[in-house]
Formats: structure tokens, sequence, C-alpha cells
């Protein structure tokens, strides 16, 4: 009972970065510019955010107020996504860059960066930032007696505040996109620009908030893919970037399915990270390395989904086509 | 009488000084960066950076060695590019073209030119999917190349670990994470230096691998611009549409295009791989030779005679990063590289800019 308590919580500790950052995904694509720069903005958004926490551990104010602390750490990483995602937005829209190539231009830059300022202030070769272990919400945050039952683990096994304000950015985006003016006008630029800009909206300012939000979501992703890891922060989030996207696409570019879908990726992703725990797994004698197997599985299955969404998708009209008044 | 074209309207002259004005950008970048995170070693990272490649004939030969493989990943994705395509999944597709050399050296103990082509076999089957998917099913070929990289590096992984004849520790070492050495298990699978390596101060690096990658990148210029298959691929990238109408096969070129990319990567993997120098380590993340091939397609301007220096360059100051640590890791090599496509991205952009300067000058000539 207690295995199928902590694969729940897994699932939902992985889902909460890849639903995130396939929501950011969302809002970005819905203005009109293919956000391929999640990996690297996800990447940026953990490394100021661990050094954040890792501020917070030496100066005390951490294990005081761990809450208030973390709290802190996700508007750090939210931030700087948003600012990482500037450069994108920049040349996508100011510039009308190619967005594909710029994207990849940030997903080359950020790793590369994240590991030249983690040496620059850890020293030559250290590479990995500590998480502090405070950050994590137990049963004595609310003032519960600890315990070890199906509750238990289920709930505080692996909580952290990532989780809530993830469910609480779900609603925004939700209402936000189909309960708003804003949303209206997000959606239109990403749809028709031209039309859009034809009855007086401003399709630049729209395409840059909806980078910017991506920025936000992203980053706060990366902290939490990072928190969900559990082994501190490495210069790298594993490829969850690329597969937000897939979420996204797979969720066909809607909040309610993109949740539905990271869930689903994140149990593949949970069965692939801890497969020698799980006792009704096939056992497979005889093949070695099996761990490559159940890594392999999120992708194998994420191909397999989008083959069969991919010739309905739902795809803003005017993704990747940089905006030209000219056009109009 | 053939009037030669005013300086201003020579696409290719621009073409080459917006790649220049890119580099010079991200070295200035790179080197503002190391003197802002360590002031007192910025100088002598900077100039290991910049001079490590030419500094001994060895270093040059492990230029020439490691601009082999770069130079057939960015002609890999340069291919891609002229049909409309973008190619990250090079990474994949090299990856697989070196699993696919290795098993034909140590499994089936063939010799390096069989190696070769089994190493195209491999990046073309793993170039199949991309441009399958893409023309039937109308998924996104730069989804599909990402998840097929990690699919492959997996894959591969999995492979290695259960061909116990193709792991070190079947010939005689004790690791078991990383493929044979050559030395070892199959000489005859080692590409030949063909004296070269007595020309270059007896590098370990040098072979014949370069010389080979440039012939291929010769044969791609004559596909693309001297025959009618070429001519349908540029088609197809310029405009899908029209192409179609004028009676060409779209999604056929779309999936030809990605084989020959895939093998042109694939080769690059057994190039890589096939010199004896380097085992394949079982790996935990993806290759980057096959992303660095993108830069080196976006500075040639996806040209496969431009490639040939591109990927001198790249490769030149990547054996400049790696003698830049410990004093400054590596992947501030890969700062200046992202500074670089990122430059590319918007490249139309300062091709214009470079046109109007150009031409400004020549206005100002005239009236003076």
């Amino acid at each position: 009972m207690n295995i199928l308590a902590n694969i729940i919580s897994l699932t939902i500790v992985f889902a909460v970065p890849l639903m995130l950052v396939a929501l950011g995904g969302m809002y970005s694509e819905h203005s009109g510019v293919i956000n391929l720069a999640l990996e690297g903005i996800m990447v940026i958004g953990a490394l100021c955010a661990c050094f954040t926490l890792q501020g917070f551990d030496r100066s005390g104010f951490g294990p005081a107020h761990p809450q208030l602390a973390m709290l802190c750490a996700i508007l750090v990483a939210g931030l700087s996504g948003m600012v990482f995602s500037l450069l994108l937005a920049f040349a996508a829209i100011n510039l009308k860059a190619d967005q594909t190539i710029g994207g990849t231009a940030l997903n080359t830059f950020a790793p590369a960066f994240a590991v030249v300022v983690t040496w620059a202030v850890q020293g030559q070769g250290l590479t990995t930032i500590q998480i502090p272990n405070w950050i994590r919400i137990t049963q004595a945050t609310f003032g519960l007696p600890a315990g070890n039952g199906f509750l238990d683990s289920l709930i505080f096994k692996y909580f952290y505040l990532t989780t809530p304000i993830a469910v609480l950015l779900f609603f925004v985006a939700w209402i936000l996109m189909y309960r708003t003016r804003f949303g209206l006008r997000l959606r239109a630029c990403g749809e028709h620009p031209q039309a859009a800009d034809s009855v007086g909206i401003n399709v630049y300012k729209m395409r840059y908030s909806g980078v910017l939000i991506s920025g936000f979501l992203g980053g706060i992703g990366g902290l939490a893919y990072t928190i969900a890891v559990g082994s501190g922060f490495n210069a790298s989030v594993g490829g969850y970037g690329f597969l937000a996207l897939a979420v996204m696409i797979f969720g066909n570019w809607k909040p309610v399915q993109i949740l539905g879908a990271s869930i689903f990726f994140a149990l593949f992703k949970v069965i692939a990270a801890y497969n020698s725990s799980i006792p009704f797994l096939p056992k497979l004698e005889g093949l070695k390395d099996k761990s490559s197997l159940y890594q392999m599985l999120p992708y194998v299955v994420t191909m397999i989904v989008l083959v069969f969404t991919s010739k309905h998708s739902q795809a803003p009209k005017a993704e990747g086509i940089p905006y030209d008044k000219g056009t109009r | 009488m053939k009037q030669k074209k005013p300086l201003a309207e020579n696409g290719m002259l621009i073409a080459i000084l917006s790649s220049v004005l890119s580099i010079i950008v991200g070295l200035v970048f790179g080197a503002i960066l190391l003197l802002i995170l360590n002031p007192a070693k910025a100088g002598i990272g900077i100039s290991a950076m910049l001079t490590t490649g030419i500094s001994s004939l060895d270093q040059f030969g492990k230029v020439l060695y490691q601009s082999a493989p770069l130079m057939l990943c960015g002609l890999s994705v340069g291919f891609a590019f002229k049909t409309g395509l973008f190619n990250i999944g090079a990474s994949g597709q090299y990856t697989m073209g070196a699993f696919f050399a290795l098993v034909g050296a140590i499994q089936f103990q063939l010799p390096w030119f069989l190696c070769l082509l089994m190493a195209c076999i491999g990046g073309a089957i793993w170039g199949i999917f991309p441009g399958l998917f893409k023309a039937l099913f109308n998924v996104n070929e730069v989804i599909t190349s990402i998840m097929f990289n990690w699919i492959c590096m997996f894959l591969v992984n999995l492979l290695f670990a259960n061909m116990p004849t193709m792991l070190a520790s079947a010939w005689g070492a004790s690791n078991s994470d990383r493929s044979a050495a050559l030395a070892k298990a199959n000489p005859g699978a080692i590409i030949p230096k063909a004296g070269l390596d007595k020309l270059f101060g007896n590098s370990s690096w040098i072979n014949i691998s370069f010389f080979i990658a440039i012939l291929v990148a010769i044969l791609v210029w004559f596909i693309l611009n001297k025959t009618t298959f070429g001519y349908e691929l540029k088609a197809c990238g310029l405009n899908k549409d029209a192409s179609i109408y004028a009676g060409i096969n779209a999604n056929r070129n779309i999936v030809l295009s990605m084989i020959i990319a895939g093998a042109l990567s694939g080769l690059g993997g057994g190039l890589y791989y096939l010199a004896g120098t380097i085992q394949y380590v079982m790996e935990k993340s993806i290759l980057s030779m096959g992303f660095n091939g993108i830069p080196v397609a976006l500075l040639a301007n996806s040209n496969p005679i431009g490639t040939i220096f591109s990927s001198l360059f790249i490769s030149y100051i990547q054996v400049g990063g790696s003698a830049m640590q410990p004093n400054f890791s590596s992947e501030s090599i890969d700062i200046i590289i992202a500074v670089i496509i990122y430059l590319a991205a918007f490249s139309l952009l300062i091709r214009g800019i470079l046109t109007k300067i150009l031409s400004g000058n020549k206005k100002k000539e005239v009236k003076a």
C-alpha cells in the first residue's frame, strides 16, 4: 500500500514541472511564438533559484522561515526565466528571427552558462548545487505529528510549495485563457495576427506577454524539476523542456488536457526512474541494463501518442511566423 | 560582355561577412564573460582558447580530426535546411552511426571502409523517422528529432550492455562501461593514417578522415547544385506548395532528404569512433557533436563548401576550450557558440544591414 502511495506522490511531484512548463509553452504558442527555448529557460530558472536557496541556507533565514524562503526562490526562478526569455522575445518579435534557431541558441547557452557560473561561484569542477533539505513541507509545518501511514506517505513524502503553486497557476491559466479579454486577444494573435492588428490589438505587445509568461512558468518549472529529482542542480533539466513541448502538443494547446497529459507522462517517468522498486513490473530476467529500457519508455510513448494525435492537432495557425505589419 | 556585380549585390560576400561578424561578436562576448568571472586568469584563458589549435602539430592534428565529424554533422543539418527541415536530430543519427560502425568493427570484424558504410546505414535508419513522421503523420520534425535523440541514447546503451563482445571487458580490459579499444579488437577497422602521422609530428589524432569529409562535402555540393534531385529538394525548401504544384513529390523529398542527412551524421559518428583513439562510453546525456553541427551549418549558410571552413573554426575553438581547463570549464566555448547561433537566427537582418552599409559606401564613392 505504501508503494502505491509513493508512486502517486512521485507522479504528482514529476507532473508539476511538466505541467508548468507545458502551460508556459501554451501561452507562448497561442501568442504565435514557438518557444523551443523552454529547456534553457528551465535551466536558468533552476540555477538562480538554487543559488537563492543556498544563500538563504547559509544566512540562516531559510531554516528559520523555510516556506517563506521557498516562496522567494520560486519568484526568483520565475523572474530569471522571464528575463532570459526576453532574449527569445526580442529576437523572435522585434528582429523577426527564425524562432527555432533562436530557441536552439538559448538552449545551447543556458547549460553552458550554468556550468561556467557554478564553477566561478563554487570552485573549479564543482558543478552540482546542493539543495537544502528544509524546503520540504512536512507534518511539522502544520503542527501535525510525524507518521508513516498511507496518507502520510501520500501527502507528505514529496510535498513542496511548488505543488500548491502549480495548482493555483493551472486555474489561473484556465481562467486567463478562456474567461478574460487578455486570453482571447492572445489567442487571436496566434491564429491570425493580421486580423487581430486590424481591430486594434497590439500584436507585438501580446506576443511579448506570451513569451514572458512562458519564461516565468518555465523558470518555476526548472526549480520544480530540480526539487523532484532531489539530487541537486547539475546544469541540466534532463530534456524536460522538450518533453514538456511534447506534452503541450499532446494536450492540444489546452490547459485541462495538458494537465492530463503531464500526469500521464510523469507516471511513465516514475516507472522509468524507480523500476527496480516497483514490484508488479515484468522482471525481464537475462536482460542487462534494464534501466535504459525503462528510461527510453517515456520518449517512445511520446512518439506513439504524437503519431496518433498530430493529424488532427489544433496548433495555433500563425505560430512560428514572425509578424510583419506590412503583411496586413 | 560579362559585367562584374557590384560589391553590395554579391550574396556570397555578404554571407561570409555576416558569418565573420557573428564570430567576432561571439568571441568578444566570450572574452568579456571570462573577464567578469575571473579577471586574473582571463588572459591565460583567452590566449589558450585562441592559440592552442596552432600551438603544436599534435594539437593542429586534433583540430583536423575533430573537424571531420563536425563537418559531416554540419553538412547533415545544412542539407536538411535546404529542404526546409530543421535537423536537430543530428546527434541521435551521429550516435546511431557510431554504434553501427563499432558493431561492424568489433562484432563482425569488418575493414574500416565497410564500417563507415555501416555508419551511413545506421544514421540513415535514424533519419527515416523524423522524415517519415513529418510526411505521413504531420508530426513536427523538431519534436520527433529531439525525442529520437533520447531514444537513441538509451537504446545504444541498452544494446551495448547486452552485446558482451562489444565491451572493452571482452578484450582484456577491466571496464565494461565502454566499447572495446579497436587496436585490440580489430586493428583493420581503424581509419588509416596514410603517413599523415609522420607529417604531423607523430600526432595520435590525425588520419585521413578530414579528407574523406572534404570529399563528401564536394559530393553534397554536387548533388545540391548539379542534379535534378538537388533542385527538387531546394524547391521544396523554398516553397513547398509551389513545388507540389510543379509536380514535385514533396513528401518523398522530405523523407529522402532526412535519410541523406541521417547518413551524413552517421558517417560523422563512424569517422570519430573509428580513429582508434576514442572508445564509446555509455552516456548519460546526449552527445554534443550533432548539436554542434547546427552552428557549423549556420555559419556556412548551409553551403557545403563553406561547411569545410566553419567546421575547422568550431573545431579550432573547441580544442582551445579544452585547453582552458582547469581555470575555466570547457563549456565557455558553448557560450560563444550559442551567441553565434543566436546571431545566425536573424542573419537575414544582419545581411540586410551589411548590404545597406556597403551600398551606402558605394554611393559616397560615386559622389566623390
